[in-house]
């Protein structure tokens, strides 16, 4: 049996269920992260002093990874348009570099973790870091996860694009969504971690 | 919902200038940063222009700035639900009951 509404919208809502459903994911996402921006600021209000950022960490490291993820996700819109286009090797060559850029991004992250550990900075150490490795790690995992489906897309998944070309434009949408949301949190992570 | 090429390229316009305006907004944040203002003002200077950047992102790449009305309202919840959640450890901050 077909998955209904894949491709064309829902009479009762305009939408796919695809879209529905991923839109759906990131409020919960926006709910997780939520709870930990929370417990943030209760620890730093709560806090009878509080470091800034830069004491700890590389704010330039950071500012490249920013430039890293804005770039990732112009790629990733990119790649959805060259689709709506029928343009796949173009597709093909914006989703190769969003990927790349999400490897960038946690290659530095991986620099970054490792000065950490070399100074004897562990998430044990203090209450900032605590919540730096936490936040950071919590938002590497989505950069991973997003990587591991954009990849998918890019290779196997790709498939799906001579056969329902529009089902395939519809996923990459909606992985889209999912890597703007990651590149969204790190906008804030970045001048709450690193600048404050 | 259906897009012609000259619709597609107008978007695709839209998202060189937003990314490149993420760009710019980001040196303004670290410039910001150089500055060592007070640490309320850092705060509310850095938090605005995040709010600005993240506000570009879910407008244009996320296509917020037109979509179905199940999504506003999905949105709109999460949101509230949101504010709920960062301002709870603030009551807690405000609760008289001294022990």
């Amino acid at each position: 049996m077909d998955i209904p509404y894949t491709v064309a919208a829902r009479p009762d809502t305009g939408l796919n269920n695809g879209k529905i459903g991923i839109w759906l994911f990131l409020a919960s996402e926006v709910m997780l992260f939520g709870a930990l921006f929370a417990t943030y600021i209760m620890l730093r209000v709560g806090a009878e002093s509080w470091p800034r950022g830069d004491e700890y960490l590389n704010v330039w490291w950071a500012m490249t990874n920013t430039f890293v993820l804005i770039g990732s996700s112009v790629t990733m819109v990119m790649a959805w348009a060259s689709l709506m286009k029928k343009n796949f090797r173009a597709f093909r060559l914006f989703m190769g570099i969003t990927i790349l850029c999400g490897l960038g991004f946690m290659v530095i992250k991986y620099i970054e973790y490792s000065a950490k550990f070399e100074h004897h900075y562990y998430p044990s150490t203090n209450t900032f870091l605590a919540i730096y490795f936490t936040l950071t790690g919590l938002h590497g995992l989505h950069v991973l996860g997003g990587m591991v489906v954009n990849a998918y897309l890019w290779g196997p998944g790709a498939k799906l694009w001579k056969t329902d070309p529009q089902w395939f434009t519809n996923r990459v949408e909606h992985s889209g969504l999912f890597w703007h949301f990651v590149d969204l949190v790190w906008i804030f992570l970045f001048p709450i971690l690193y600048l404050l | 919902m259906e897009h012609s090429h000259a619709d597609i390229d107008r978007h695709v316009k839209r998202y060189l200038i937003v990314g490149a305006a993420l760009y710019v907004l980001t040196i303004v944040t670290v410039a910001a940063w150089r500055l060592h203002l007070s640490t309320g003002a850092a705060i509310a200077l850095a938090l605005a222009i995040a709010l600005v950047k993240g506000s570009l992102v879910a407008a244009v790449f996320m296509h917020l700035i037109s979509e179905k009305k199940l999504i506003y309202w999905t949105l709109v919840i999460t949101v509230l639900f949101f504010f709920v959640l960062l301002l709870l450890p603030l009551f807690t901050n405000l609760d008289p009951v001294s022990l």
